[in-house]
């Protein structure tokens, strides 16, 4: 496997920031080196961003005044 | 003659009386928090269902179900999470299934490949300008999340718009944190193969 085919398969959890010490710095390493994987990395946090901004649609006035209401109500 | 009882014969009833007011007010509480969540709570509850509609009645039932168990609650801990494991529960409930075998097979696809396949139908004329990521639109993502199958979907919604640690995902789904992770790997990639198949027509 070279470099690069690791850096795709580290490249879900380097975004994650579940990788340890020694692998973030093997990552960064070969990210600074390698504009391929770069160009691919700037990508993947862009994509997550976008499917963020993508997915979000406001709760409409009338859910929150239900919600509201479901209350147990004051004595 | 006329005085007021000294603390240690307060009555049953002041105790009660108390007990129940301060019980009241955590509720209260209780109920004023989840309420004030209910955006964030929402904006995961309409990815894990498929319309608008289905989510509000989600929400409702999850709410309701919620504010009638409050007590299970344990205060300090993670309030968002603990309503979106009552409402993915629900939601589990209400016929949609779990899968039973999650498709296990490997995908072709790996991490690179939508960048791949956006950047292999990159038009001629000054590619340098354009980011690929704008040869993406907000709809096509919708539509490519909402056809990711509901196993996988449940954890890249909790994790990637929920902002969920992987931890808190396997809480609220009631499986073990290694399977969350693969889930997780596997469902975005089940979504940049989609994204890739309605972007780049073939």
């Amino acid at each position: 496997m070279d470099l690069c085919d690791q850096c795709e398969e580290m490249m879900q959890p380097y975004v994650d920031g579940v990788l340890s010490d020694v692998q973030v710095q093997r990552a960064k390493e070969h990210l600074d080196r390698c504009t391929w994987c770069a160009k691919r990395y700037r990508f993947e946090v862009e994509l997550r961003h976008f499917v963020r901004v993508a997915a979000a649609e406001p709760m409409s006035p009338e859910l929150k005044a239900k919600l509201a209401a479901l209350r147990t109500p004051l004595h | 003659m006329l005085g007021w009882p000294p603390m240690s014969e307060s009555t049953p009833t002041t105790a009660e009386t108390r007990r129940l007011a301060a019980e009241s007010r955590d509720r209260v509480r209780f109920e004023e928090e989840a309420l004030e969540l209910s955006d964030q709570v929402y904006r995961v509850a309409r990815r894990l269902v498929g319309s608008r509609e289905e989510a509000e009645d989600l929400m409702q039932d999850a709410y309701a179900r919620a504010f009638r168990s409050w007590r299970q609650y344990q205060p300090g801990t993670n309030l968002r999470a603990w309503l979106l494991r009552i409402l993915t529960n629900l939601n589990i409930d209400n016929g949609r299934r779990r899968q039973r075998t999650p498709e296990t097979q490997p995908l072709e696809e790996g991490d690179y490949f939508l960048y791949n396949k956006l950047e292999a139908a990159a038009p001629e004329e000054n590619p340098a300008e354009e980011r690929v990521i704008e040869r993406l639109s907000q709809g096509s993502v919708v539509d490519a999340l909402a056809e990711v199958p509901h196993d996988f979907r449940d954890v890249v919604v909790l994790v990637d718009i929920g902002d969920f640690s992987y931890a808190d995902a396997a809480q609220i789904l009631d499986i073990p944190v290694g399977t969350v992770m693969s889930r997780l790997h596997r469902g975005r990639r089940i979504l940049k193969r989609n994204l890739a198949e309605s972007a780049v027509p073939t």
